[in-house]
């Protein structure tokens, strides 16, 4: 796997961050959701973030792509800040195309998968690489059928979403996501739609993207899966990171008892 | 004549329920295996009310049809006469063009105001909104014949800019002919019922795709075109066609803007030949009929095309459902000849 970290040539640092949050808030009316978020994520990087419901984990990944808009801070990928253009000491709004050719950049998985239900699972994973004119219709297909051989769906090329099992519509849907051959993946909780059964073919996917070298930020509940695959633990609550640190610190030697209250109630 | 258990022939034979005592002395003896439970044919629960509201439900379709062949009144011979005339055959094509040039401007114009409705901009969506609210409320007649006046409202049209100077400049009274009138107004009506049915079913998708076509960083135009219309079309396909025949059958007010389609020829010709009223509003009726089936065919084939991935099976085609039939029916002749 490419890894394709887009490093722009201007960039001051010599190794960009994969993804660096700043002091990111959201709030929708009177409810804030993020409260001032400060994440930097080096390339080949896995990082998982926990946190009890509501804490504001899903807000954040949308906000990394910019499905959400985040109030106050800003988002940076491979250094190239997402949604805004530097402008002096300003920060200008970027138009819609400029801000969905960045999106392709930044991989994003459901945790319902939304796949295209009309289009056959090689059309799902063809789709984004021909709509973005990167590759020709017949060069897209050849890389989605290697995409879907390499996440074992290599005889479902001519599926519909609707006859898959849900672990087989998240493997098309990651191999959606890599078609675009994406400097970083995130990951919104991938097997919480899942029967328990279904969930191994996932994570397993996951696991060797994660070997890869592949950047990716994961937001789950499978504790036992964040202990194996993650460089760093992020624990998030009331829209803060309160912990953080690798594995064996933030699940066995918890510092923060919101971290411990957590722990205590899923593992 | 000794058939292996378990063969297609057996599930026949065990119609007769089989007595377990001479079956095991008589059935065996003349080379027949014993039937397997599964195999036995389980007798349908009889339902008499059913059988009872079939036949009073047949007796009154027949008398129905009975009537409609033998009271003179209809005049089959007139209608025979008149169905292929020409001049009927004149009217019946204005309406299909009518029909046709509405049903595709009208579809743009909603499409247009569906966007419109469902834009960003508060004022695109004032105006669809003020768009639909004023031709849903006008009846479509009053629409057609203030079209028909309009010469008398704006004597020209012209293009150019707005309260500035005009490029062009038509005469209005030799732009609007009949049919232009006609096209028109049934356009402008149908834009507004088009809009609502292609909003309904822009709104049908689920938010989940509008969401996953804009993390894969899909362009808009792309996003809509191939992503939510297809999906939407599932449910705008039927509720079009439904407003489609609804279209068919408004073409028939043209009359009163002068324009001479099925109906007016046939009200024209009625005024002519006063004894044929009743076989010609019969012909124009069959040949609503006519279309309207015509629409109701291609709305199965179009809907079938549009469940692709919505649904695990598509639903089979008359003419497959046909060919089950006929093979199934075959199979079963041939296990009762081979009994």
């Amino acid at each position: 796997m490419s890894t394709d970290v887009q490093i722009p040539a201007d960039s001051d640092r010599s190794a960009p961050a994969a993804v660096e949050v700043h002091d990111v808030h959201k709030w929708y009316g009177a409810h804030r959701v993020l409260n001032g978020i400060d994440l930097t994520i080096r390339p080949g990087e896995v990082t998982v973030v926990l946190g009890p419901s509501g804490s504001g984990k899903s807000t954040l990944l949308r906000v990394i792509n910019h499905l959400e808009k985040p109030e106050a801070g800003h988002v940076s990928v491979g250094g190239e800040p997402i949604g805004v253009r530097r402008n002096g000491k300003r920060l200008k709004e970027l138009s819609e195309r400029v801000i969905l050719a960045q999106r392709s950049r930044i991989g994003f998985v459901f945790q319902n998968f939304n796949l295209f239900p009309h289009l056959t699972a090689l059309d799902n994973v063809a789709a984004a690489p021909v709509a973005t004119g990167r590759l020709g219709r017949g060069e897209a297909r050849e890389l989605a059928r290697n995409l879907l051989h390499r996440v074992g769906l290599g005889d479902r090329t001519g599926a519909y979403p609707r006859q898959l099992s849900g672990g087989q519509q998240q493997r098309v849907a990651i191999a959606r996501a890599l078609a675009l051959r994406p400097g970083v993946i995130l990951f919104d909780e991938p097997t919480s739609a899942l029967d328990p059964e279904l969930v191994g073919e996932v994570l397993s996917v996951i696991k060797d993207l994660a070997a890869g070298g592949t950047t990716l930020v994961i937001v789950t509940h499978e504790i036992g899966f964040a202990r194996e695959v993650a460089d760093r633990i992020v624990f998030l609550d009331g829209g803060r990171i309160v912990e953080q640190g690798p594995p064996a610190q933030v699940l066995d030697h918890p510092s923060h008892p919101r971290t411990r209250d957590f722990l205590s109630k899923v593992l | 004549m000794s058939e292996p258990p378990g063969a297609v022939v057996s599930l026949d034979a065990a119609a007769k329920i089989p007595d377990p005592s001479a079956g095991a002395a008589t059935g065996l003896a003349a080379g027949e295996p014993a039937r397997p439970a599964h195999a036995q044919r389980v007798q349908p629960l009889r339902r008499p009310g059913r059988w009872i509201a079939t036949a009073v439900v047949l007796v009154l379709a027949a008398q129905f049809v009975h009537g409609l062949a033998t009271n003179k009144f209809y005049q089959w011979d007139r209608f025979a006469y008149w169905f292929t005339r020409p001049t009927i055959l004149d009217g019946l094509l204005v309406t299909l063009e009518v029909t046709a040039l509405s049903a595709v401007l009208g579809l743009l114009g909603g499409v247009l105001l569906a966007l419109a409705r469902l834009s960003r901009s508060p004022v695109l969506r004032a105006v669809g909104w003020l768009y639909v609210w004023a031709f849903r409320s006008i009846p479509l007649i009053v629409v057609l014949i203030f079209l028909y006046n309009f010469s008398a409202l704006y004597q020209t049209l012209s293009v150019g800019v707005p309260f500035g100077p005009a490029f062009f400049r038509f005469d209005e009274s030799r732009l609007a002919t009949d049919m232009v009138v006609a096209v028109v107004g049934l356009s402008l009506n149908e834009a507004a019922y088009a809009a609502e049915v292609v909003r309904g079913g822009v709104l049908s998708v689920d938010q989940g795709q509008h969401e996953a076509a804009a993390a894969l960083g899909l362009p808009r135009g792309y996003r809509f075109t191939r992503i939510v219309l297809p999906q939407a079309l599932r449910s705008i396909v039927p509720n079009y066609v439904n407003q489609l025949i609804g279209l068919v059958k408004a073409t028939s007010l043209v009359f009163y803007v002068s324009l001479l389609d099925l109906f007016g020829t046939a009200q024209t010709m009625g005024s002519t030949y006063p004894g044929d009223i009743v076989p010609l509003l019969l012909v124009v009726t069959v040949w609503y009929l006519i279309l309207t089936s015509l629409f109701s065919v291609a709305q199965f084939y179009v809907e079938r095309h549009y469940a692709r991935g919505a649904t695990r099976t598509l639903p089979p085609t008359p003419l497959q459902r046909l060919r089950t039939a006929l093979t199934t029916a075959r199979t079963r002749l041939r296990s009762e000849a081979a009994i």
